[in-house]
């Protein structure tokens, strides 16, 4: 058992889409340090239940800060300013006794909030689907060494491949832009030969559909690499211009 | 933005470099104002392809600020607290970005004031009691092939008196270098910017792309303003 505190929450409460929501504050008491963000959330929620209250809806999986399915602002900052984890992955030791601790959604057009913390984060899926995919035929499983990739650039596209579609990056911009996400997709994919059939219309379909989900642009602040739980290099965003320059210029467009 | 930063920045390396002749001693500087006058229809050429750059690169802002405003329409209604207790929009973002709209608007009415000084020569607001129309240049061209006495209300001017005696009033000074200063903190975030945008920053240019930037703008900075400071501590002075 680690050290026990006593905290104050302000957390986000909307009963639906159409609700114009509101902070409600809760207490927090007898939280363990060892306790990850989300277990302190699901104590609070027991208490919460046992009282006869709504509990606070949020969304969470997998828990060890793969899936990328917890998102929260915490004091402000998504995933709440740790370097390189998830929510889940942030522990209550961070967090000082009596410290008032403000919890919100992401907010983005783009991300409507459904229920509390919950937003509905679909737009990055329809991104995806747009492009974010090889459509090769592959046959039977390939031999390990049948199509050499450079180092280089397997390093750099399991750098982008990090990407866990959490959507911090949106939420951390102050444009709410998803360039960064983008960019990781479509580098992870263009930096690998499996990716290159499709690379142009793949920039093409993927930057013009992050556009129509009302997404805003890049203007080169760089809080979405600080906030980036797998820390993808703003760097992939110029890789994402540059394709996407590429692309149009092949295609005939410009 | 940044096709047309590209060439505004263009312009502002070519400024810098005409506005050095003024080290080399009047001659030199009134021979260059000439040549660019004698150019005639290619001047208004460069003069309203700059215009339009400007007007596209303002135009790019608004629309791009209004597009970004709505990619966000409910605020944020929490401070940041680890990061540090300003607003929430500044994880991460240096000064320079945060005040791209302000320092962009400052340079816009310099601008505005420096064409009306020295361009239209508003004898009202150079701070002086001559009108820089009377600075007519009489016997410093360097070629005496170049030289053409000049009448009062025609070029050629004598720019290099007219730039002496318009640095020498210490506010007109004072407003040059914050809004050059202003300029060059515009510059010094706007060039990575640019690169990033373009798509020209990679793995190897990276880490001098941000330096890079902002050793450019500080290298800009010191040229622009040696000139007016020269002048105010008659390190140039008139003959």
């Amino acid at each position: 058992m680690g050290k026990l505190l006593n905290l104050k929450l302000r957390v986000w409460r909307q009963d639906n889409a159409e609700d114009s929501g509101r902070f409600e504050e809760y207490d927090a008491k007898g939280v363990d340090t060892d306790m990850s963000f989300l277990e302190m959330l699901d104590v609070v929620n027991e208490d919460l239940l046992e009282d006869g209250k709504e509990p606070i809806a949020f969304d969470s999986d997998c828990r060890e800060g793969i899936c990328g399915t917890c998102s929260m602002v915490i004091n402000g900052t998504p995933h709440g300013g740790q370097k390189g984890t998830t929510a889940c992955q942030l522990h209550m030791r961070q967090f000082s006794d009596g410290m008032t601790i403000t919890i919100e959604p992401w907010r983005a057009s783009a991300f409507p909030v459904q229920r509390d913390l919950v937003v509905n984060r679909s737009a990055f899926d329809r991104i995806q689907q747009s492009g974010g995919f090889i459509s090769v035929r592959s046959g039977s499983v390939p031999d390990a060494n049948a199509t050499p990739v450079a180092k280089e650039d397997a390093d750099l596209a399991m750098d982008a491949a990090q990407c866990i579609g959490c959507g911090a990056c949106v939420a951390a911009c102050k444009n709410a832009s998803a360039m960064l996400f983008v960019a990781a997709k479509l580098s992870h994919l263009s930096l690998v030969p499996q990716g290159q059939p499709e690379r142009e219309r793949r920039a093409l379909a993927m930057v013009q559909k992050m556009d129509e989900e009302g997404f805003g642009s890049c203007t080169v602040t760089g809080s979405c690499e600080a906030v980036c739980p797998k820390e993808i290099s703003l760097d992939f965003i110029a890789r994402m211009n540059r394709e996407y320059g590429m692309a149009l210029i092949r295609k005939g467009t410009v | 933005m940044a096709i047309t930063g590209v060439g505004l920045f263009g312009f502002i390396i070519a400024h810098l470099l005409g506005n050095l002749l003024v080290f080399a001693g009047p001659a030199a500087l009134n021979e260059y104002a000439k040549k660019l006058h004698d150019l005639g229809p290619l001047l208004w050429v460069a003069r309203l392809g700059l215009l339009g750059m400007v007007g596209l690169h303002i135009w790019s802002a608004i629309k791009l600020t209004a597009a970004n405003k709505q990619a966000r329409e409910v605020p944020y209604k929490s401070d940041v607290l680890p990061v540090d207790g300003h607003r929430r929009d500044d994880i991460a973002v240096k000064f320079a970005a945060r005040t791209m709209i302000f320092s962009g608007l400052i340079i816009v009415a310099f601008a505005f004031y420096h064409l009306a000084h020295y361009t239209w020569k508003v004898p009202q607001i150079n701070g002086i009691h001559d009108d820089f129309e009377t600075y007519y240049v009489q016997a410093d061209m360097v070629t005496s092939a170049n030289f053409t006495e000049g009448e009062q209300g025609k070029n050629p001017v004598d720019v290099y008196r007219m730039v002496v005696t318009g640095f020498k009033v210490p506010w007109v000074t004072g407003f040059y270098v914050i809004s050059v200063a202003l300029l060059c903190i515009h510059l010094s975030h706007g060039l990575s910017a640019m690169l990033q945008t373009l798509g020209i920053k990679n793995k190897n240019t990276e880490k001098w792309v941000d330096k890079g930037a902002v050793i450019f703008a500080t290298l800009l900075f010191l040229g622009y303003i040696s000139i007016p400071l020269s002048i105010i501590f008659e390190f140039v002075k008139l003959k």
